[in-house]
């Protein structure tokens, strides 16, 4: 069995995912916010459009995989994972408290759906192979999701493994890159450049994408095209976003990679969002 | 395989729940202080910059954590002599033995998780055994991070001692971090640097305190109890030698940031004073840092004292706030104070 069909439409399960990200953000007066709005449509596609699941068992021989290798992102995946009915929705009141299933950055061993333990960037990718090898192997049809952030192009094992996948033709892997040009220390250009990505990884034999990743439409259409046309390679989808979106305020705000919220802002951020809510 | 149910979802909210004070998770970027404690900002930044205005050599180097490490007080005022490398650990250490070969003096930073372990046969190869001039300086050591092991160093001095040719250093404060930048320019070769960034507290400045690189130095003496500590747990035994004199208990502590080499002499000399109970506490994994250094030295030397030793349990840590998990894994004031108690039950 896999999720049923439904008729809540994408664009309503995006602003679901990003109200439940802010009223985490709001418990714990701070998290990853303005990336779990930027990554929102990416998600909302991956669970609600592309991904096989059953929601009440997450660790179904058949789902799909998905990685969530900048494990920072936690609070974007554990609000698709809510929205998905993997984790119940009261227990977003715990996120980031003592003995919570939702600790600030992603691990495996805390919290249903959460396939691999982040923090470290840099790491999944390389699980990523291990699993397409391994699902080949069993000669299951699954295939392997993994999100990784524009910052993990900086780690040397990000490019070890993007040959890998190649030279093993894992076309059962679809990976998604957050472009938001945003790293620690400011924007990921001043960082260590990675442009033209698109032709670098097309270079390395990926099947490769470069999306709006705001643009639902865009994105479903990639994550199609990613599943049917990548002819016995990998797949890439480079979703350039935008840092706080869907929150006027925050979308206008000087980028960083903590974006500053105030304490009386959630609620700002909330009413912004609800004036937006889709049908 | 860890099922995902290794912790458990939240019981259904009873209506006499005990009431327990919510703690967020510690942020990297928090600051390691106490409520009201006397800081100093950015200590290693403006050290290095200083030392850099009387020696061209220095140049300073990181990985996407400037701002992290207070490396951004030299980017200020040293643009030109300043690398961004990226995301990129090894990246970071191999090019700083690059640069050190050709005579400069990289200070190269990142959090101690990502030194000790991403990095860990760069710095080994490229800058221990050709004994290059590199200073790696790392924040977050330690459990100093509520993040998960990630981004809690619990082996990172275990690993650095490891080496050969390599300095360890823990130091305790901003007082202390002040003055182990310019002895380590001043030390040629490698060094392992653990670093307290932010608001950095200052409490050896009240002792008359010195660095001096390879030492160890007695902060205050006590008949019954020796504490060995290195790091920020010499605040705690420092508070914890307080709270206990109070209970008319007499410790002393003494104070050890250099990892290696061990300043074996202080330490076998303190240790032979007949009588008192010695224990080491680190902010570390009981496997392989300051506690069993000290526990090897004693034995090889025959000196055996009571002895115990304060640390985190070898297992994965959990994430949430850090005073919750200092109480939990045994190294705040408070669980310092009950067991040095226990043990002289
Ligand atoms: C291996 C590793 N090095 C350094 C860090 C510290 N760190 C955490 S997030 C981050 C920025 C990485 O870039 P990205 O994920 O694109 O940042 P964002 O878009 O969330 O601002 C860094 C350097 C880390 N978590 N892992
Ligand atoms: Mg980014």
């Amino acid at each position: 069995m896999t999720i049923s069909p439904s008729n809540v439409s994408l664009e309503r399960r995006a602003w679901n995912i990003r109200r439940h990200a802010i009223r985490m953000g709001e418990v714990q007066g701070q998290g990853y916010i303005a990336q779990a709005l930027d990554i929102a449509d990416v998600l909302a596609t991956a669970y609600f459009h592309a991904m096989r699941y059953e929601p009440q068992n997450p660790e179904w021989e058949g789902r799909d995989r998905f990685l969530l290798s900048n494990g920072h992102y936690a609070i974007a995946l554990y609000a698709a994972l809510i929205e998905a009915g993997i984790v119940p929705e009261d227990e977003l009141e715990t996120y980031g408290f003592d003995d919570s299933r939702l600790p600030m950055s992603g691990m495996a061993s805390y919290t249903p759906g959460m396939e691999m333990s982040g923090g470290s960037l840099g790491l999944g990718l390389s699980i990523a192979v291990g699993k397409c090898l391994g699902l080949k192997r069993k000669g299951s049809d699954s295939r392997v999701y993994t999100l990784f952030s524009d910052g993990e192009l900086d780690e040397g094992s990000v490019w070890e493994a993007i040959m890998s996948a190649a030279h093993y033709k894992l076309d059962n892997l679809i990976a998604i890159v957050d472009v938001n040009n945003q790293q620690a220390d400011g924007p990921s250009t001043s960082m260590l450049g990675f442009e033209p990505l698109a032709e670098k990884l097309a270079a390395f034999n990926w099947f490769v994408q470069r999306v709006d990743g705001n643009d639902l439409g865009a994105v479903r259409a990639a994550f199609d095209a990613a599943k049917d046309a990548n002819g016995g390679r990998p797949s890439m989808i480079i979703a350039d976003t935008l840092m706080g979106k869907g929150i006027p305020f925050l979308e206008a705000r000087d980028k960083n990679h903590f974006i500053r919220v105030d304490a009386h802002e959630w609620q700002l951020a909330l009413a912004a969002l609800d004036e937006r809510k889709p049908a | 395989m860890k099922p995902a149910t290794a912790h458990p979802a939240p019981a259904a909210k009873g209506a006499d729940a005990p009431a327990k004070p919510r703690l967020t998770t510690s942020a990297m970027i928090a600051s390691i202080a106490g409520e009201g404690q006397r800081t100093k900002p950015a200590p290693f930044g403006h050290a290095l910059v200083e030392c850099a205005k009387t020696d061209p050599s220095i140049v300073g180097m990181t990985a996407d954590l400037g701002k992290y490490t207070d490396l951004h007080i030299f980017q200020q005022a040293f643009p030109d002599r300043y690398y961004q490398m990226g995301m990129a650990e090894q990246l970071l250490f191999g090019a700083a033995s690059g640069l050190a070969a050709e005579g400069f003096t990289p200070f190269a930073t990142t959090y101690a998780v990502f030194a000790s372990r991403r990095a860990y046969d760069f710095i080994h190869q490229t800058i221990a055994e050709e004994d290059r001039n590199v200073k790696i300086v790392c924040a977050l050591p330690g459990l100093t991070s509520g993040y998960g092991p990630s981004h809690q160093a619990a082996e990172d001095l275990a690993l650095m001692r490891a080496i050969p040719n390599m300095t360890v250093i823990d130091p305790c404060d901003a007082h202390e971090i002040e003055q182990a930048v310019p002895a380590i320019v001043a030390h040629k070769g490698p060094v392992y640097m653990r670093l307290l960034r932010g608001q950095v507290p200052l409490v050896l400045d009240e002792y008359g305190y010195t660095f001096e690189l390879g030492k160890a130095k007695m902060l205050r003496d006590g008949y019954e109890v020796l504490l060995i500590s290195s790091g920020i747990m010499t605040m705690r035994a420092l508070e914890a030698a307080k709270a206990l004199e109070a209970d008319r208990v007499d410790v002393g502590v003494l104070h050890v940031p250099t990892i290696k080499p061990l300043d074996t002499a202080t330490l076998l000399e303190a240790c032979a004073k007949p009588g008192r109970l010695v224990v080491v506490v680190e902010n570390h994994t009981v496997i392989g840092g300051l506690g069993e250094a000290v526990a090897g030295l004693l034995m090889r030397e025959g000196v055996h004292p009571a002895f115990r030793m304060i640390g985190l349990p070898d297992e994965f840590l959990a994430a949430g706030a850090l005073p919750t998990l200092h109480d939990r894994y045994g190294i705040s004031t408070d669980a310092l104070c009950a067991q040095v108690k226990g043990w002289l039950k």
